[in-house]
């Protein structure tokens, strides 16, 4: 077996908080084979957005530490992208500018920045947004762009924080197929943070279920279901219910926690 | 671009405004001297803004001569003065806000000084002003500057802290070095708030120019209102006033174009 494309090794993260120290992640070990598509799935609080920014360097490690290929993560980085889940494009750039961000970064020539965008827009049925800006789309259009911003400059790991979560349901289901599309075939390993029990089963070859702070993993379920997949199967639903217990039992322990909380405050 | 009927809303209230006045000199509540009527005003304006002597083409264009009278000789003055002024004052301003914008150590290094200086107006380097430049357009030019540099290095400062960090995130994992995020990511992000600065420190420097004009310089539209009050010109007074407020809205409107142009990918700002 070859290396993992990522992996963590005793990657622990805390914060300072309002009430002294948080403990985000607590010795995750975790390995994402080169080309996987795995999904962290868990309640809020649960630290699989931290464990994404740890893998993209934009938070150090307290303890342990976070591998790409071969190498220790040290800061953000081109060949680890993140797609946000509020978009995060430009505003001030118009659609073709923002994908083309990133291969200008990379200093590449004019033609082949000029010919990448509108690949990247073609395949993103963005063809004839070029030119508008952000503001001018809808939430489904920006966050395609935002993922054709991204894949253009071909990062070997993709790295998704809830890209989907601010959309409507049908949008969602549209942009996850437009997703297994240009991600199949393609070699790229994904890491998708997410608390949609149905868009993990419907995504992933593995979901990584997280515990409620300090994020942890609970267990690690591989989703073994041929693409395309049916939600509606038999097999499918079994595993959104597997998923869904291992979910509800940090659910509670999440609110348990918050209702802890309040009685503090009050007290 | 506003339509045609809310166009004619808007001159409901300065026509009733001129009319009433109108009125009240005719019916002569006022004296003349104290309040002259706007006919008055409007027939002082014109011969303020006569050319002095008739047209001789072997001196002077024709436009030349058209500007040769006092109102366009003080309007483009005082437009001079402001607008050197300004630049100067935006030119340091600009800079220095995305410096401290930026650095910690230079926000902890500048800050308090600017603190201590900015809450004294600018009129009250008047006689310092004259005292360092003597009179003319120098010290009204050092004032105007100073007036206006303090808003647009607030709000520059304001535009850099308050870019959203997620622009930065995105620019960094893309790849982008120093300099690209701050080139092509701080420096727009923070474009609104340096526009907004820019729009109170023109106005500011409106103000100053008039104010500077009253003391230091013997040549302008604050000179020429504050001249004519020797004479007991109060219609000239009121000429005066109205073309600064006519001059002060054309600047507005030409910055707010401005804005639109710049701001086009802003949410709220009408193209």
């Amino acid at each position: 077996m070859t290396a993992p494309a990522v992996r963590a090794e005793g990657l622990s993260v805390a914060f300072a908080g309002p009430e002294g120290e948080v403990r985000a992640l607590e010795r995750i070990d975790l390995d994402v084979a080169d080309g996987e598509f795995v999904c962290l799935l868990g309640p809020s609080g649960c630290g699989k957005s931290t464990l994404l920014n740890a893998v993209a360097g934009f938070v150090r490690p307290t303890a342990g530490r976070v591998l790409a290929g071969d190498r220790e993560v040290q800061g953000p980085g081109p060949d680890r992208a993140m797609v946000f889940q509020e978009y995060a494009l430009f505003p001030w750039m118009t659609v073709a500018e923002n994908v083309a961000f990133g291969l200008e970064a990379k200093g590449l020539a004019r033609p082949e920045i000029r010919r990448t965008v509108s690949e990247w827009l073609e395949k993103l049925h963005l063809g004839g947004f070029g030119d508008r800006f952000p503001k001018d789309l809808s939430g489904g259009m920006r966050q395609r762009v935002a993922i054709a911003r991204v894949l253009a400059i071909a990062p070997p790991i993709l790295l998704m924080d809830e890209p989907f979560g601010a959309l409507d349901a049908l949008t969602r289901r549209n942009l996850q197929d437009e997703l297994l599309r240009v991600w199949s075939g393609s070699g790229r390993t994904v890491l998708f943070v997410t608390h949609g029990i149905e868009e993990s089963v419907y995504l992933a070859d593995r979901v990584v279920v997280m515990t409620h702070r300090p994020g942890a993993v609970k267990e690690v379920v591989p989703v073994a279901l041929p693409r395309p997949r049916d939600p509606s199967a038999q097999d499918f639903n079994a595993l959104k219910r597997r998923l869904s217990e291992l979910v509800m039992e940090e659910q509670a322990r999440h609110e348990l926690d918050e209702l802890g909380v309040a009685g503090r405050g009050a007290a | 671009m506003a339509r045609p009927g809310r166009l004619l809303w808007s001159l409901v209230v300065p026509v009733a405004v001129v009319a009433g006045w109108e009125v009240a000199c005719r019916a002569g509540i006022f004296s003349p001297l104290v309040l002259p009527s706007p006919l008055q005003v409007l027939r002082r304006w014109g011969a303020y803004a006569s050319p002095l002597s008739p047209f001789d083409p072997s001196r002077e264009s024709y436009l030349a001569w058209l500007a040769s009278g006092e109102l366009w000789q003080d309007a483009l003055g005082s437009l001079y003065r402001v607008s050197v002024g300004f630049a100067i004052g935006a030119a340091l301003a600009i800079p220095l806000g995305l410096v401290m914008g930026a650095s910690g150590l230079a926000h902890a290094v500048l800050n308090p000084f600017l603190q201590v200086l900015r809450p004294i107006p600018p009129i009250a380097f008047i006689p310092l002003a004259i005292l360092w430049f003597g009179l003319g357009n120098p010290p009204a030019i050092f004032l105007i500057a100073l007036g206006a540099f303090f808003p647009v290095l607030v709000n520059t400062v304001a535009g850099v802290r308050n870019v959203d960090a997620i622009y930065l995130r995105a620019a960094r994992n893309l790849g982008a070095s120093d300099l690209t995020v701050f080139l092509r990511v701080i420096l727009p992000a923070a474009t609104p708030y340096i526009l907004a600065g820019v729009r109170i420190g023109i106005g500011i420097a409106f103000i100053v120019v008039i104010v500077a004009e009253m003391t230091a310089v013997n040549r302008g539209l604050g000179y020429r209102i504050l001249e004519a009050r020797e004479y007991f010109w109060s219609d000239k007074i009121i000429a005066g006033m109205v073309t600064i407020g006519l001059l002060g809205l054309a600047i507005d409107w030409l910055v707010g174009r401005l804005n639109a142009r710049l701001l086009r990918w802003h949410r709220g700002v009408e193209g």
